[in-house]
């Protein structure tokens, strides 16, 4: 009940920072300072920008969402929201974090809870061939993330050395030219760093195993926020600090991202449980972010930073779809399903939205994204663009097989008692899905917003070159 | 001569005198008393070293010091010798004869540390080290029925007596070499000198191997993990802590305030000490199955952290470094000391202390649970916690002094470490216990406990009073 009145207070405030956010005015608003540790150069510096903001609010609408979803959670229950909160506030931190010490103090704060939440809430799995333990996915998700952080946090003490201004101000380290080759390197280390939350292929393998494991409402939270951390530390440290760095790097991070999408498409494709065709999918939708950066151009980024809202609600309902499904079948083979959309309507329409969102039909907010990072790739390389269109097509097969197969079709007997989503699962999924139409139909408040933020980061980027 | 300036000192001695004392008049069965005396002792005597805050003079000629540094080092120890005592308590009543001796031992090597931080010149230094270290040989061999404990306390008085024997020999070259032993006339004399390198090098890596076995520094750590396990658990929480905590505080003040002019000198070899020392303390940690040996080889690698810190000590630099040295002690030694006594507490309830013994705690007792998580969290250095802040502090300070190459190891050790912290949580939070029975914890410990957690987050979070505390502190140090 706390953590529901908690949910709700975050919701309301993000979206008071939404929605007062003036994106004609555009720069960091609702800033605030406060000097930490003097003689280190660390200050509590907050504020929003264009990109950020609609980061806070896809993590209050999803928060929101999983508190509610995880309303049936018996088992220590009091520990469990504890430690969703501590992951929220790390995530709710990273966004509006001016400062790299505390950027990268809440970004660890968001990792440090996962390994409880996996190893304790979660489920082991055992396939035909191979066993899952929820131990080995909480383990290796934990590690992966935190040797990403080890890359994260020898660059920032680089850049504070190298700056020599000792300030960890993030406006201030941008103000200061970096020569080439620092850049260079430590660019990459950025990029890595940050990807290997963003699911960047080849790091992405902890991705599907972690959310395997999860339990419902922290795999919405991990794959819908989680992985935007990653992201987010790209485009605001990386890109935002190192100019010639990402320019460099650029066609690297165009030729990882197609990877991704189209990896994570075949991948999919060969899943047959339900939260690991979610997982690679995720790893494939994240590929579009990553090729919208990817293009150094307004359009593409702005692309990019809407497929992280959009990919953040869509890949959040496809959990809680999935976990709802769970509950109540207790397996998630594909192979078994047979038309439950007879037995659970409500649960089969919000999952055709989500799969539809994935598979970019016009009229719902992955269509919007999608189509601006396409026009952005295909601006600076047709060859990528046109995989990345393949790889959107290899989504539609695998969507739709999997939508034909479980949902729809005739009802197999041994699912004759199968009951639909409660009322209250009902609710939180229901917000998720308003939230896909309501941008796919009217994205432009959220462009206006990503615009005001995107343009002056890529104004930056183009000065220097 | 302002006797008052030695209040602390006077006073604890007396304490140690009547704690040591009123044991013969006690009857059996109220001895424990002797543990709540010392307590309330150590306060007064903490009290008496707040009256002499901001004090900056020196006693017998440059013998003893009372300044900043001298005095947040005696505060800290103080304090850590509090929660000693406090968390003996139950330990010895159940384990242990001679409550009187052993309390009143504990209090002379507080003084013994105490005297190491004020010392304004080499032998006096000496002098407090070996108190402290004979203290501490007596006190890891206490449990004098327990073969480990006696192996323990054996092995550590043979390395003990060589890291003494090879630092005072490395002293006495040093007094040869420049003619005194007061720490800014070597530093004047070593500053002026230009011959004999040969002769100050050899004797810096006598000095340094001392100190070495002291903070168990590799290779000179093959004493630790044994002694850790064979001491009794309240003790081997005190050596974790005290015997590296002033260690450091002695090497920070004799490498910046003596022999800060051969700086070029000795900043190699304690880089490949340094290195070498968090590689493999946090290596050979992974393989451990006993908790108490996990601690040992995992306080091995913060040793190695800690002497990075002390190799960027530099003549030019602001006292970042030695500000991160003293930060990092303070939040290692709070962490360390909150799952020594979680250790602790479980032992005196069980007399369990192997990793897999661990398994399923959060049920049976979650406070211990949860406080010995945050602690190993805090170790690992993930944020909210001490461990978080006061590690990076320190790394800034090393990648600022040029050894982003070194922080670079340290980060990535700070991986492994956070490995085998995970282990032992995952006993306590994920695998089931044992027997489900509750444990019921007594009331002084499950207090320290949470005072103990408070003051982990307190570091973790706002720092800010303690980093001023610190800089005060620091600032003595480079204008002797």
């Amino acid at each position: 009940m706390v953590s529901a009145t908690a949910g709700s207070i975050c919701l309301l405030l993000s979206l008071y920072v939404f929605i007062n956010y003036r994106y004609t005015i555009g720069g960091y608003q609702f800033t605030d300072q406060y000097p930490w540790l003097k003689g280190l150069g660390v200050s509590w510096h907050v504020g929003v920008d264009g990109i950020s903001t609609p980061m806070v609010l896809l993590t209050g609408i999803v928060m929101f969402s999983g508190v509610f979803i995880s309303w049936n959670i018996n088992k220590r229950t009091k520990d469990f929201f504890i430690l969703l909160l501590t992951l929220v506030t790390g995530v709710y931190g990273v966004f509006v974090s001016l400062d790299l010490f505390f950027l990268f103090f809440f970004y660890e704060l968001a990792v440090l809870p996962m390994y409880l939440l996996i190893g304790v809430w979660g489920a082991s799995s055992t396939f035909p061939t191979f066993a899952r333990t929820k131990e080995y996915g909480a383990l290796k998700l934990t590690l992966y993330l935190v040797a990403g952080s080890v890359l994260v946090w020898v660059a920032l003490l680089a850049v504070y050395v190298q700056a020599g201004i000792n300030s960890f101000d993030i406006l201030e380290l941008q103000k200061l030219g970096y020569p080439q080759g620092f850049q260079y390197l430590f660019y990459l280390f950025f990029m890595i760093g940050f990807g290997i939350l963003a699911g960047l292929w080849p790091f992405h393998t902890w991705s599907p195993d972690g959310h395997v494991a999860a339990p419902t409402a922290v795999s919405m939270l991990h794959a819908g926020v989680l992985m935007k951390l990653g992201a987010y530390g790209i485009i605001r440290v990386g890109m935002g600090l190192f100019p010639e760095g990402a320019q460099t790097w650029a066609p690297a991070l165009l030729i990882l991202g197609t990877i991704n999408v189209v990896y994570g498409a075949i991948s999919a494709m060969a899943q047959r449980d339900l939260k690991y065709v979610i997982g690679y999918s995720s790893v494939s939708h994240m590929g579009y972010v990553l090729m919208g950066f990817a293009t150094l151009k307004v359009v593409g980024v702005n692309g990019a930073v809407l497929q992280m809202f959009s990919h953040g609600i869509m890949t959040a309902l496809f959990f809680a779809l999935v976990g709802v499904v769970y509950d109540r079948a207790h397996v998630r083979d594909i192979g078994i399903f047979e038309g439950i959309a007879k037995r659970m309507g409500t649960t089969a329409a919000f999952f055709t939205v989500a799969g539809l969102t994935s598979l970019g039909l016009p009229g719902l907010s992955g269509f919007v994204a999608e189509l601006l990072v396409f026009v952005g790739t295909f601006q600076t390389n047709v060859f990528f663009g046109i995989l990345g269109v393949i790889g959107a097509a290899l989504t539609a097969v695998y969507i739709l097989r999997l939508l034909s197969k479980v949902f729809f079709g005739p009802l197999s007997p041994r699912w004759e008692k199968l009951t639909d989503a409660t009322k209250l699962e009902t609710f939180a999924m229901g917000v998720l899905v308003a939230v896909l139409i309501f941008v796919g139909v009217y994205p432009m408040p959220f462009m206006r917003i990503i615009d005001s933020g995107v343009v002056p980061l890529i104004g930056r980027l183009l000065t220097v070159a | 001569m302002n006797y008052l300036l030695f209040l602390p000192e006077f006073l604890l001695v007396i304490l140690a005198f009547v704690v040591m004392s009123l044991d013969l008049f006690l009857k059996p069965q109220s001895k424990a008393i002797s543990a709540y005396v010392s307590a309330a002792g150590l306060l007064v005597v903490m009290a008496s070293v707040l009256t002499l805050r901001g004090q900056e003079t020196q006693l017998y000629g440059g013998l003893f010091l009372v300044d900043g540094y001298a005095l947040f080092f005696k505060f800290f120890f103080l304090a850590l010798g509090i929660f000693i005592v406090l968390t003996s308590a139950d330990y010895v009543k159940k384990y242990l004869t001679h409550p009187g001796e052993y309390y009143g031992i504990i209090l002379f090597s507080v003084l013994g540390m105490m005297v190491m931080t004020a010392a304004g010149e080499l032998l006096t230094a000496y002098i407090g080290l070996e108190l402290l270290s004979f203290s501490l040989y007596v006190l890891s061999s206490y449990a004098t029925d327990n073969a480990k404990s006696n192996e323990a306390g054996t092995k550590y008085i043979l390395l003990g007596a060589l890291s003494t024997a090879l630092l005072l020999y490395g002293l006495s070259l040093i007094y040869g070499l420049v003619g005194t032993t007061s720490f800014e006339g070597v530093a004047s004399a070593l500053g002026a000198e230009g011959g004999n390198r040969l002769a100050i090098i050899v004797s810096l890596v006598l000095v340094i191997a001392g100190f070495g076995i002291k903070i168990a520094a590799v290779p000179f750590h093959m004493w630790a993990p044994d002694v850790y396990e064979g001491s009794p658990l309240p003790i081997t929480a005190y050596i974790s802590v005290a015997s590296k905590a002033a260690g450091f505080a002695l090497a920070l003040r004799i490498f910046a305030a003596a022999f800060l002019p051969v700086v070029g000198e000795w900043r190699g070899i304690l880089i490949a000490l340094s290195a070498l020392t968090m590689t493999v303390g946090n290596l050979v940690a992974l393989a451990q199955k006993n908790i108490k040996r996990l601690l040992a080889y995992s306080s091995i690698g913060q040793s190695g952290y800690l002497l990075m810190g002390l190799a960027a000590v530099t003549a030019d630099s602001s006292n970042i470094a030695a500000n991160g040295i003293l930060l990092h002690l303070a939040g290692y030694g709070a962490s360390n000391l909150a799952a020594f006594v979680s250790i602790i507490a479980y032992f005196n309830l069980t007399g369990k202390e192997d990793i897999s013994d661990f398994a399923g705690l959060a049920e049976r007792a979650p406070l211990v649970a949860l406080t010995l998580s945050v602690a190993l969290f805090s170790l690992a250095g993930l944020p909210f916690f001490a461990g978080f802040t006061t590690k990076f502090y320190l790394f800034t300070a090393a990648a600022r002094e040029g050894l982003l190459w070194l922080v670079t190891l340290a980060v990535v050790n700070s991986l492994i470490s956070l490995y085998y912290y995970l282990m032992v949580i995952k006993q306590m939070y994920i695998n089931p216990p044992a027997e489900p029975s509750r444990l019921r914890m007594p009331y002084l410990l499950n207090s320290l406990l949470v005072v103990l957690i408070v003051i982990v987050f307190i570091i973790g979070i706002y720092p800010a009073p303690l980093v001023r505390a610190i800089e005060g502190a620091t600032r003595a140090l480079f204008l002797s």
